[in-house]
């Protein structure tokens, strides 16, 4: 029979006293392992101390609402075999499972005679506000993965935390099975994501365009009915030869053709020059997700490209783009630009300017909708388009009229090929 | 007013800690402009550890040479030698040299701007250098630290910091030292070993102050038998006629006659000179405050090495260094070392790494401490060294060592194997039972290791 003593754990961040609640056991009661003992409370919040061992309570060490300090004896236990009287470890931060070690690790079948070591070896429970045992390289692993080794078991030598048990727990931290264990878990970690390299800079494209330009949004419904038959039917007669069309070919068709007459939306405003730049080329900048962000290549002379010749340019930069292959001068250059988020196109956006274009056009969802057409109730197949533009340089009158030039060409789509 | 200058990291101060986190920033990537109103290298290699190592190792050198002029029991027979300070001096500047030119060619290699100039800090992301306006993501601040100055003591003529120390055109007759911490004792020493009539005055009881008394005993010895008069809890009052007043323990005034006065009274960080005042930055004492990842009070504002405060040594400013260059690469990243050596150069040497027993004792460790002499160490004897030991502080219950200490000739590069056994988290056993080539001075670690288990060999 040993005595296991629990000292009052630092259960705040560098407090040096805790308020003693209540206790939920008394002299000579039984208790198990995991049994709550005790309340505690510091100025934030009301803490169990469980008990980390079977045995029977020999005294407490403190009345309730009796402020004790952090190390002091908060209760002795008498247990089987040795105890910790000696050298009594904290029952650390609640996080950290006071469970010995060796239980989780099956004893090799060796016939290594080594007795004066494993004695020696026991694992020595860390104090509260101690710095976890482990090598340069271990630390450096840890806050890369962004770990508090401080959570971390060490398995080596006076309670050194290895490679291999930081391993463990980056790996039974990523496994669903501990997370289900118990969904309801008030979760309190947090992760610093540095926004750094690809993220930093679409942080910055689009902090600057939201606070430049002046933007507004325009939404417009468009009857895509007929312009889906087409592409249905285009797809059904070359889709094996010339390959498939998505929506996307035909819209910048009509953002192509509406720009003739339309010339102050396919320019660049130089806020700084003051000089408003209008083109007569129309480089469409197809917004496309990547797995480091946002990325706009550049379906370039959109207004020269057929609608086969735009649609394979759009793949083949959509994939350059994903693969991180796409070239600097196929990233920059646009005049214009077309976001799509295709099925998640949802009923409204509000796109951001890709700066210093003074317009960007937004696909939303295609769904079949009851419309009211001469009097009757039709299916139809409806799309919104939602479109920003700068009105700075862009009045909403010929925003307006842009967009409905465009709703017109998509609706009647034999316009979008007549000269 | 010339184009503005953009970049990423903005370095003030070329030292052991502005340049090596330039060379990690232009290791990873980031756009780096580091600021120099002097020398590259700073402090530590114009005018302090490797200047001081240089002259250092002449009066060794030196001093060895007088010995067998003076029948050595080893045999050798010389001339009484004579010293040609220049050209010591000379010798010692080469190297300087040789390394700043060298820490020039690093930076380059790193596509590191290096710009000549004194910075005037304008706001936290804004520096001017003369005409020359730079604007910066992160600012790094590495001013390092200077020569605290005794307002009865003003440098000039006879009276010198350790940087006119460094670069004497003579050795004076008598010289004397005020401050008997390391920077004071180690040149002190090697004057001595130059020729001259050396004194240290003290304030407090004992030389060394911030090392324990067991520790700094065989230096003790050693400066009584090099003929250094110490003057302990001796106070100056002021200088005059080539007489330094000094008041002893008793209230009563002496007056010292000597021809040089060395002020060695510590150093204090650089805050001065460069608008810093401009930040407004939280300060912790002298030092600007600084957190675990070496951030001040400003967001993207770091500062490292002495301008941070103690320890002020170079190894640490240049491990903060590389931390915050990696930090500023978007790494997650702490200052948090088991341990910071520092070693006194002076003869013979003392290294400290880790807690001292004392201070394992205050932050209530039960430890043993066990030492092991150089006595009984081979290698020691046959380099005419028996003086001094390797100490070990170990926590009880599971053996882990929490400190390092020595004293002894060449101990300094024992600090390597003290720190790496520190970093790794070494028990007791796993110094012991590491194989210690012999014959070395190396092999008192493991003895030292193997006594606070009960069995060293050799003793």
């Amino acid at each position: 029979m040993g005595t296991h003593v629990i000292k009052m754990p630092d259960i705040g961040e560098g407090i040096a006293e805790v308020e003693l609640s209540q206790w939920h056991v008394k002299v000579g009661d039984l208790v198990v392992e995991d049994q709550v003992l005790a309340d505690v409370m510091t100025d934030k919040a009301m803490v169990d101390i469980p008990s980390p061992v079977h045995g029977k309570v020999i005294s407490l060490g403190g009345e309730p609402g009796e402020v004790m300090a952090v190390g002091s004896i908060l209760i002795s236990i008498e247990v089987e075999g040795a105890g910790n009287a000696r050298e009594a470890p904290a029952v650390a931060a609640p996080v950290e499972k006071a469970a010995p070690l060796v239980e989780s690790k099956p004893e090799p079948v060796q016939s290594k005679p080594a007795p004066v070591a494993a004695k020696v070896q026991a694992p020595v429970a860390r104090e509260a506000n101690e710095r976890p045992l482990a090598s340069p390289a271990v630390r450096k692993h840890a806050l890369d993965a962004g770990i508090p080794l401080r959570l971390v078991q060490g398995s080596g030598p006076a309670g050194r935390i290895l490679h291999e048990d930081l391993e463990a727990y980056l790996q039974q931290g990523a496994s669903p099975a501990s997370a289900a264990a118990n969904p309801y878990t008030e979760r309190n970690d947090e992760h610093q994501i540095p926004v750094i390299g690809m993220r930093r800079k679409i942080a910055q494209r689009m902090q600057d365009a939201t606070r430049r330009a002046a933007h507004f949004s325009y939404v417009e419904e468009i009857d895509v009915t007929a312009l889906d038959e087409l592409r249905v039917h285009l797809n059904d007669k070359h889709g094996a030869t010339r390959g498939k069309l998505t929506l996307l070919p035909f819209i910048v068709r009509a953002m192509v053709v509406a720009l003739r007459d339309f010339p102050q939306i396919n320019a660049r405003y130089d806020d700084e020059a003051q000089v408003i730049t209008r083109f007569g080329a129309v480089h469409v900048g197809v917004a496309t997700q990547s797995d480091v962000g946002l990325m706009v290549p550049v379906v370039r002379h959109a207004e020269a490209r057929s609608l086969w010749g735009t649609a394979e340019e759009i793949t083949r930069l959509a994939n350059a783009a994903r693969n991180g292959k796409a070239s600097r001068e196929e990233l920059s250059g646009s005049t214009i630009t077309l976001t799509s988020l295709g099925a998640l196109g949802g009923i409204v956006s509000t796109p951001v300017l890709n700066l210093p274009e003074v317009a960007i056009v937004g696909v939303n969802r295609i769904v079949e909708r009851p419309m009211v057409i001469k009097g009757q109730i039709v299916v139809r197949k409806m799309m919104n388009l939602s479109s920003s533009f700068d009105h700075r340089v862009v009045d909403g009158m010929d925003a307006a009229q842009f967009i409905q030039a465009v709703r017109g060409l998509l609706e009647q789509p034999a316009s979008l090929f007549l000269e | 007013m010339t184009q503005t200058l953009h970049t990423t990291l903005l370095i003030i101060g070329g030292g052991p800690g502005g340049y090596v986190a330039a060379i990690r920033a232009g290791q990873l990537g980031i756009p780096t402009i580091l600021v120099e109103g002097q020398a590259l290298g700073g402090t530590c290699l114009n005018i302090g550890c490797i200047p001081s190592k240089a002259l250092i190792h002449v009066a060794e050198q030196f001093q060895q040479t007088v010995h067998h002029s003076q029948g050595s029991p080893l045999g050798i027979e010389v001339d009484v030698p004579t010293l040609d300070i220049r050209k010591s001096v000379e010798w010692k500047d080469g190297i300087v040299d040789r390394l700043t030119t060298g820490v020039a060619a690093l930076l380059k290699k790193h596509k590191v701007q290096v710009i000549h100039g004194w910075a005037k800090v304008v706001d936290g992301k804004t520096v001017d250098v003369g005409e020359q306006r730079i604007q910066c993501e992160h600012l790094l601040l590495a001013t390092g630290s200077k020569s605290v100055e005794l307002p009865m003591l003003p440098l000039g003529g006879p009276v010198i910091s350790s940087t006119e120390a460094l670069a004497p055109s003579h050795v004076p007759k008598r010289l004397i030292v005020v401050g008997g911490g390391y920077i004071g004792l180690e040149l002190g020493i090697a004057y001595r070993k130059l020729g001259a009539d050396v004194s240290v005055v003290e304030a407090q009881e004992r030389i060394l102050p911030a090392y324990d008394a067991e520790l700094t005993q065989p230096v003790n010895e050693s400066i009584k038998q090099l003929g250094i008069k110490l003057y302990l809890k001796h106070s100056v009052s002021g200088f005059a006629d080539n007489c330094l007043q000094v008041r002893d323990p008793n209230g009563d005034t002496l007056s010292l006659e000597t021809d040089q006065v060395l002020v060695a009274v510590g150093r204090k960080p650089n805050t001065q000179g460069f608008n810093l005042e401009a930040l407004n930055l939280d300060m912790n004492g002298a030092a600007i405050k600084i957190d675990s990842r070496c951030q001040t009070s400003m967001r993207n504002v770091y500062a490292i090495g002495d301008l941070s405060g103690e320890p002020m040594l170079a190894h640490r400013a240049m491990a903060q260094g590389e931390m915050v260059a990696e930090l500023i690469s978007g790494k997650a990243r702490e200052f948090n070392p088991a341990a910071i050596p520092a070693v006194c150069f002076t003869d013979p040497e003392l290294v400290v790494v880790g807690k001292s027993p004392d201070e394992a004792k205050a932050a209530g460790l039960d430890c043993i401490v066990s030492s092991f002499p150089f006595a009984a160490n081979g290698r020691a004897m046959t380099l005419e060294s028996k003086t001094g030991f390797v100490r070990v502080v170990a926590r009880r219950d599971n053996h882990l060592i929490v400190g390092w200490q020595a004293v002894g000739a060449g101990v300094s590069e024992l600090s390597t194997a003290f720190g790496l056994s520190l970093e790794m988290g070494a028990r007791l056993e796993d110094v012991a039972g590491t194989i210690h080539a012999h014959p070395t001075l190396g092999e008192a670690v493991q003895e030292a290791a193997l006594r606070a288990l009960g069995h060293a060999l050799h003793l």
